[in-house]
């Protein structure tokens, strides 16, 4: 099967995940690859991400996106709803990374990491 | 500051330790030894064995969600991380000790004890907390001879939370299910056994305040050999109220119906039908008394008071109404929530909320302590939750390195320290690398039986092996 889809880089389809401090990190996946092993096969620094190793059990690969991308992504077993629900900073168009696959179409798309309990900001103030 | 100049832990370096070894101390070292790349990290835990809850709480039935353990494992063996376990804080070494040995400790011993009922009966023969009955099928030591006796239709959970779902969902499972999990041997044998056919699951509010998440409530729906009896009049206007709810409890509630008062399709009706075993939920009620037998020698059944709801903007709370009703059963499992249990009279206790009073993971009026996880915040979250405020912890304290407000310019003995303290009154750490060779031997009674492990169950014979 190489013969008839040879690998070129170009076959590769970028994402860009917004992490909590707001920075964008852009990162490569192959299509088939989850969001989940595209963070981890790229070492993304996303602090506790997919603790339970893409099993549906966990709700920290919470990602949230625009509309137009979260339509795009297909549709959302009961099972990802379920554990979403328990996810911190919930949307409508929050997905669990684990569960959504690249495909070409999704090339281009960005990924934010909601933001995390509280602040550390806050923290400052009540020590100073 | 010295902040990433230093790679290598030195005498210089701060010195953290961590007291607890479960999911909230696990994530915090992580967080620690992740963020900055001088400091040092101890975890001191009780047992000879690490992961807390994720060992001795998750259902057996539940292996995906102790995949955390693999994160944990890398985080101990970090090379600025180290595990110490078989050392019991407050007991062997006090929390003084150790802030004189390092620049900051953080508590996270979690939530030890638990709430008991408080009516006549409770230490009735059937009468079992669900920490103590969960301890006894997950080999928690200290439950290894509670022996549950399982020989009666009924079982009786006070709460309805997911402890209590895990609980019931452990009562009723085909035990070919749990047999290739890391259930402890002597609970399948009398899980084989059980003749428990019912399983009611009694709250003292209403459907729509179920402590349970969906993803327990769906796993009980579908239970193979199971059907979902519960009292349709429970339900009147639960329906009507669903649009104004949030989404989780909306999509909680719909199933709650779905399961309690929908006529099923023919498929699920057939299941139903066929199933040997039933379970339910039970709403406005109280344990008021546990009934025993003539000879007071087993428990017989529970009265129950009949409660009504009341209730002031979003909160809503449960009143007797003076009429009781009584249950026949043998078997009473209370779940109505763990507590956190002071460790060090020199460690400020809320004895009210049962948690370390502390800001963002500083303990109050005490320079240095920290605290993380359910000791933190309480017995409630999941593992998620926990590392979540984990982190906020060690983010606090790293905060409070870099401003000075933590002193971290002195040199510290660290773990060096605490083990020759040790060594004097006789009490050994078990390392990580111990450890290991206790999972291995685990594994390796597990697959002689096709499960993941066989756990030991007995803390002299941890040692042994640990130390072999
Ligand atoms: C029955 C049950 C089932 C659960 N199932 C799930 C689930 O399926 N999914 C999920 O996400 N969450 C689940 N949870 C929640 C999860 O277990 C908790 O969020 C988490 O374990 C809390 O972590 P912790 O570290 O604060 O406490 P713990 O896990 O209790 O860890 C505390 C550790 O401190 C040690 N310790 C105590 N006293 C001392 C001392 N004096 N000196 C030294 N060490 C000490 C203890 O031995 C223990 O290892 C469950 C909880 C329970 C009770
Ligand atoms: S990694 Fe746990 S749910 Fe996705």
């Amino acid at each position: 099967t190489s013969s008839m889809q040879p690998l070129r880089a170009d076959n590769k389809v970028t994402i860009y995940f917004v992490n909590r401090d707001g920075e964008t990190i852009s990162a490569k996946g192959s299509p088939g690859d989850t969001l989940l092993d595209v963070v981890i096969n790229q070492d993304i620094d996303i602090d506790g991400y997919g603790a339970c190793e893409g099993t549906l059990a966990c709700s920290t690969c919470h990602l949230i996106f625009d509309e137009d991308v979260y339509n795009k992504l297909g549709p959302v077993t009961d099972e990802e709803m379920d554990m979403l629900d328990l996810a911190y900073g919930l949307t409508d168009t929050s997905r669990l990374g684990c569960q959504i696959c690249l495909t070409k179409s999704l090339d281009g798309i960005t990924a934010r990491v909601p933001e995390s309990v509280s602040d550390i900001r806050q923290s400052g103030e009540g020590s100073s | 500051g010295v902040r990433g100049l230093v790679t290598t832990p030195s005498a210089s370096s701060p010195k953290v330790c961590i007291v607890g070894g479960g999911p909230a101390g696990f994530y915090t070292a992580q967080h620690l030894v992740k963020t900055r790349p001088d400091v040092q990290v101890d975890i001191y835990e009780r047992l000879p064995v690490p992961f807390g809850l994720v060992r001795f709480g998750v259902a057996p039935d539940h292996p995906e969600v102790k995949n955390v353990i693999n994160t944990f494992t890398q985080t101990a063996q970090h090379a600025r991380c180290s595990f110490h376990g078989n050392v019991s804080v407050g007991k062997d070494v006090s929390v003084q000790e150790l802030q004189e040995a390092y620049h900051a400790v953080v508590l996270s011993y979690g939530a030890e004890g638990n709430m008991t009922m408080g009516v006549p009966g409770e230490d009735l023969p059937g009468v079992y907390s669900a920490k103590d009955f969960v301890g006894w099928y997950n080999g928690l030591p200290r439950n290894r001879d509670l022996r549950p006796d399982l020989m009666c239709e009924t079982a009786v959970i006070l709460g309805q939370g997911n402890v209590a779902l895990d609980v019931a969902r452990i009562l009723l499972s085909p035990v070919d299910i749990l047999k290739n999990t890391d259930i402890t041997q002597p609970a399948l044998d009398s899980l084989a056994k059980s003749r428990v056919r019912r399983v009611l699951i009694v709250g003292r509010r209403g459907p729509l305040q179920v402590a349970c998440t969906i993803k327990e409530l769906r796993e009980m729906v579908s239970l193979p050999g199971t059907r979902p009896q519960m009292e349709a009049s429970d339900f009147e206007g639960i329906a009507k109220t669903l649009k104004a709810l949030p989404r989780p409890r909306k999509r909680l509630t719909e199933l709650l119906l779905k399961a309690a008062v929908e006529t099923p399709e023919e498929k699920e009706l057939e299941r139903r039908n066929s199933a040997q075993k039933a379970w339910g939920f039970r709403f406005l009620r109280s344990p008021v008394e546990i009934l025993p037998s003539a000879d007071l020698t087993r428990t017989t059944g529970i009265r129950l008071a009949v409660n009504r709801l009341e209730s002031k903007g979003e909160d809503v709370w449960a009143v007797a109404t003076g009429e009781v009703e009584d249950v026949e059963c043998g078997l009473v499992i209370s779940s109505i929530g763990y507590k956190s249990l002071p460790i060090d009279p020199a460690v400020p206790f809320d004895a009210r909320k049962h948690i370390i009073p502390n800001t963002m993971g500083r303990v109050q009026q005490s320079a240095g302590l920290y605290c993380s996880g359910w000791v933190k915040r309480g017995p409630t979250g999941v593992i998620a939750t926990t590392m979540n405020d984990s982190f906020d912890t060690a983010r606090t304290l790293l905060h409070d390195m870099d401003q000075g407000t933590l002193d971290i310019s002195t040199v510290k003995g660290g773990s060096k320290e605490v083990t020759a303290l040790l060594e004097k009154r006789g009490v050994k750490p078990v390392l990580f690398s111990d450890w290991e060779k206790i999972d291995s031997e685990e594994s390796r009674r597990g697959e002689t039986r096709g499960k993941p492990r066989e756990k030991l169950l007995d803390v002299g014979e941890m040692l042994k092996v640990a130390w072999a």
